[in-house]
């Protein structure tokens, strides 16, 4: 394999995770945990290919592929909801959404 | 294309995915989040190609930097102004508590990967030419792996038909706009 082996694109990948788990419980705009949602499954995406790679097999490509099509619906869903929330004029902050709190 | 050209591609992919990624993360205004998302995808196609997964890098820059972000971008052009929410939540003890969960568990990947690198990790497998081809991969959703492109399928249209219902304007909604119009 040319260029860096498999455990530079694990690092990659994992300061990538890191970086996403840091936006979803820092932020309080849902876009930027969405945007920051996006970053984490892509970060379970480089991995799955760099294990691929490792590994021969095409199956983690497979799961990639499958993480991008369930990536294309949470985002569908995820706005969906965004924007019925700023139509019904609730304010656009996660930590002021509580009324599902138990 | 030689070891040290490969390298050189591979360094500044990466530099651009985690600086782009963290740009996502700390950036103000939702947009240039939302612009840095693509340039963190685009980079992360990079790696995919170094990594042999020609057909994933083609379809991350489609699916993911095309339509998904355009969708993105969409959304927070309609918000406007009300998208600008408040940097962080919480209390401080609640942030810091963030920024140690995510500090620690990169810590901890790092470290695996790390005490792994040596033996398990590096000794790649051989692979031929046709490795992550359209070809090869359309041939494995075709036969092996036919109920999870099947069932993605389903997936995709049930969120489909979730984003209609959820864009759908109810009549007390309806009705509410027609008084306020009078």
């Amino acid at each position: 394999m040319l260029g860096p082996g498999v455990p530079w694109y694990l690092a990659i990948s994992a300061i990538l995770f890191a970086t996403g788990i840091a936006g979803v419980l820092l932020r309080r705009s849902p876009l930027i945990v969405l945007l920051s949602l996006e970053i984490m499954l892509n970060a379970a995406n480089l991995a799955f290919v760099g294990f691929s790679r490792l590994f021969g097999e095409l199956d983690g490509q497979i799961f990639a592929l499958a993480v991008m099509a369930v990536a294309a619906s949470e985002v569908c869903v995820g706005l969906g909801l965004i924007v019925a929330m700023a139509r019904r004029n609730l304010p656009l902050d996660v930590d002021l959404f509580t009324e599902l709190k138990g | 294309m030689s070891n040290v050209l490969v390298w050189v591609i591979w360094l500044a992919a990466a530099a651009a995915c985690i600086g782009t990624g963290l740009r996502v993360v700390t950036a103000s205004n939702p947009f240039s989040s939302a612009l840095s998302l693509i340039g963190n995808l685009a980079s992360l196609a990079v790696l995919y190609l170094l990594a042999s997964g020609e057909f994933v890098a083609v379809a991350q820059v489609l699916v993911y930097a095309g339509a998904v972000m355009v969708m993105f971008l969409f959304v927070i052009a309609y918000l406007g102004g009300r998208a600008d929410a408040p940097w962080a939540g919480g209390t401080r003890l609640f942030q810091t508590a963030s920024v140690i969960t995510a500090a620690s568990l990169l810590a901890v990947t790092l470290v695996a990967i790390m005490l792994d690198a040596g033996d398990r990790l590096s000794d790649e497998a051989d692979i031929s030419r046709a490795f992550g081809s359209p070809a090869e991969i359309g041939r494995l959703f075709l036969t092996d792996h036919l109920l999870a492109f099947e069932i993605t399928s389903i997936v995709l249209l049930v969120a489909a038909v979730g984003g209609v219902v959820l864009g759908m304007r109810s009549e007390a909604e309806e009705r509410a706009d027609a008084e306020g119009a009078q």
